[in-house]
């Protein structure tokens, strides 16, 4: 919706579609030079970090994974090692392989959502996947496959692919037979056709010509594309542990916005989370067939351009069919699904990557394992403030636009970030003044 | 030819993951769409068809004085209307603030609490307007959901059991596994519909359906306490996910011998 009032525009979208949440924009344009940018998140707070004090450092991963339907095993990922952290325990070996595969269904799952149900719209100049199956019935019969492959494995390693049941701290409820995974090989290798040629298809797509000159910020693990583990690094020179997260980064709180924003200290500068800062920061740690792929399908070692993160998203589907294979291929079970952790007075800290990005939780609980203090930054939060800086610096390129085109263009570049508002309130409505 | 049936998805305080669950639908949602006009799913669609809709799917608890007034504007647009979720049906985890001071919550998570407004407690939609069905679950299970939208758009009853996860355990060939292995679990107390999963990965029942039809709570906590679970614990175990739900929300507060 534009209005128009004494030289001064209002471009607002009161309920942003296809993102998960309540969130909205608001844009003013004052002739042709674009005055305020205002990412608002009305999804009301449900207070988590309150709800938690009092409960059994157990009961975390199951609380924190209701933040968010669409990535729950993000939040359960990331409780379970910073309670591991607080507890002094390391769980290793095949419930670590078996943690990573779990991670793998998430990341297929909602990737693809994306991809296909809430970002490829916007493309193809459909108002919704269920609209452009109507022309395009392969390419969405495609999404669908390829998506339900991901909730395939959420629901044999964690019982559902919604708010699963099966992670715990120190490792799993049941640990599968090997027969049981093995089952998924076939589905896999049909999802891995699918995947490639979802990278295929995501390269022809076309981009507005924008670029911004990142601050990415990702896990970094010598070994391996990181998942639960490593350090925060950034392409700036920020290489930190978890627990030093908080002298690193801060929680803002604006007033037209029900999501706090995180910045970087000293100077509150915004940074990039999510896929295009995993793939900048670990592309060496892709194999050499998925490399190519991603080069192939037009982007570089690093992807600069935000409305190209649908193809980086691509290429993390790909690199999670991979890894899932392996992880089967190569898993014996353990002697025990969990390890015991014993509860002592400590903070834990862990971070993990968050289908969206890096997702930080912090824990302090007593020696009887009850917590007493808990902060989640989710990725959200963390990437709001760059999405409004992506829109300062985009809607300018397009201001001898209509405003209905103006409005198209802002719904996608917020899009471009996967915006998970549910996560963020703990985000949104646009709106664009033009006077 | 008739005009198709019009679907609408609202949103209130909740995870977005029930609503999800309709796009999980990965076999069946194409053909969904063939039978009906998803009007209003923000979720999915920038496009709105506006109202009058046949079936209006409420997901999330009342939590703002705004939503308070959105929900009378919902069922105003709405033939039918149906909960679909913990959040919906018994005002969800959120519904954990009903047990204590609203002001002190919003301290903790923000720094300044006086740019959010927020009622004190998180209440079901039943408490504000006219529920034409309940679906329960925390997650709502998906062919559950499939069923009652064919059922509302046939006129007919749902066909979604009120029994307990026992039922399920026994129709999934599941030992018992409080019996078998002196595992706590919910099970008894709370109404079926998600397979009986956690038991079938050695884990006990936790409620997250909410209560089923008759629960003996009073039974469940003596055999709960027999098994070695504290009444700090006990008080746990049930506020939880359906906190709010009357049959689950005394539970635990008076100790053992006192009855509920």
């Amino acid at each position: 919706m534009s209005t128009s009032h004494g030289g001064t525009r209002t471009i607002k979208v009161d309920y942003l579609a296809r993102v998960e949440g309540e969130g909205a924009l608001y844009l003013k344009v004052r002739g042709n030079v674009l005055e305020d940018v205002k990412l608002k998140i009305f999804e009301p707070p449900r207070f988590f970090e309150s709800l938690l004090r009092g409960r059994d450092f157990r009961e975390a991963p199951d609380i924190t994974s209701r933040i968010c339907g669409i990535c729950p095993v993000a939040y359960q990922m990331s409780a379970i090692h910073a309670m591991e952290d607080a507890c002094g325990v390391r769980v290793d070996g095949a419930l670590r392989q078996l943690r990573r595969l779990l991670y793998c269904g998430e990341w297929i799952s909602s990737h693809t959502l994306h991809i296909y149900m809430l970002h490829a719209p916007d493309f193809l100049g459909y108002a919704s996947a269920v609209e452009m199956a109507k022309d395009h019935p392969a390419i969405v019969e495609r999404g669908l496959a390829l998506k339900k492959v991901g909730n395939d494995i959420m629901n044999l390693l964690g019982g559902r692919e919604i708010h699963p049941i099966n992670a715990k701290v120190g490792g799993f409820y049941r640990a599968p037979a090997r027969s049981e995974l093995s089952d998924l090989r076939e589905t896999l290798l049909r999802a891995r056709e699918l995947a490639a040629e979802t990278v295929k298809w995501t390269g022809t797509l076309e981009f507005p010509n924008f670029e911004q000159d990142y601050t990415f910020v990702a896990l970094r693990h010598g070994d391996e594309y990181p998942m639960n583990e490593g350090r925060i690094v950034s392409n700036k020179g920020l290489d930190i542990a978890a627990s030093e997260y908080d002298d690193h980064f801060e929680e803002q709180h604006v007033a037209y916005t029900n999501a706090l924003h995180c910045v970087m200290k000293p100077e509150g500068t915004c940074y990039h989370v999510g896929p295009m800062a995993r793939y900048a920061l670990n592309y060496d740690q892709l194999p050499h067939p998925i490399q190519d792929a991603a080069l192939a399908a037009g982007i570089g070692r690093v992807c600069n351009n935000p409305f190209q993160s649908i193809i980086v998203r691509a290429v993390e589907v790909l690199y999670a069919v991979d890894e899932a294979l392996r992880v089967i291929d190569s898993y014996a079970p353990p002697e025990q699904s969990s390890i015991t952790v014993v509860p002592k007075a400590a903070t834990g800290y862990a971070a993990t990557e968050a289908p969206r990005g890096l997702l930080y939780h912090r824990y302090a609980i007593d020696q009887g394992g009850l917590i007493t203090d808990a902060n989640i930054v989710p990725p959200t939060s963390q990437n709001q403030k760059m999405i409004e800086d992506d829109l300062r610096c985009f809607v300018p390129t397009c201001m001898h636009k209509p405003d209905d085109e103006i409005q198209y263009l802002a719904e996608q570049a917020i899009r471009n970030y996967d915006p998970c508002i549910s996560c963020a309130t703990h985000f949104l409505k646009l709106e664009v003044d033009r006077r | 030819m008739t005009e198709k049936p019009k679907l609408a998805v609202w949103k209130f305080a909740s995870c977005d993951g029930c609503q999800l669950s309709l796009l999980d639908c990965e076999d069946e949602l194409l053909a969904v769409a063939e039978q009906i006009t998803i009007a209003n799913f923000p979720e999915a669609s920038r496009a709105v068809v506006d109202g009058p809709y046949e079936l209006s799917l409420v997901e999330g608890s009342v939590t703002t004085a705004h939503d308070r007034e959105r929900i009378q504007e919902v069922r105003e647009q709405s033939k039918f209307l149906v909960t679909i979720g913990a959040c919906a049906t018994a005002g969800g985890i959120q519904a954990l603030r009903n047990f204590t001071d609203v002001r002190e919550l919003l301290a903790i998570v923000y720094a300044s609490p006086e740019y959010i407004s927020t009622l004190d407690t998180s209440t079901p939609i039943s408490a504000h307007v006219k529920v034409d069905f309940e679906l329960r679950g925390c997650p709502i299970n998906k062919q559950q959901l499939l069923e009652v939208i064919n059922a509302f758009l046939n006129q007919r009853k749902p066909n979604v059991s009120t029994n307990s996860v026992c039922v399920e355990c026994k129709q999934r060939g599941t030992a018992c596994i409080m019996v078998t292995q002196g595992i706590p679990c919910m099970g008894p107390v709370t109404q079926a519909g998600c397979g009986a999963i956690c038991p079938a990965y050695q884990r006990g029942c936790f409620g997250c359906y909410g209560p089923m039809e008759s629960p003996n709570t009073t039974a469940l906590a003596s055999q709960l306490r027999d098994l070695g679970v504290t009444q700090a614990e006990l008080q746990r175990m049930f506020r939880s996910y359906n906190a709010a739900a009357p049959e689950f929300s005394q539970v635990g507060d008076c100790p053992e011998g006192e009855g509920r």
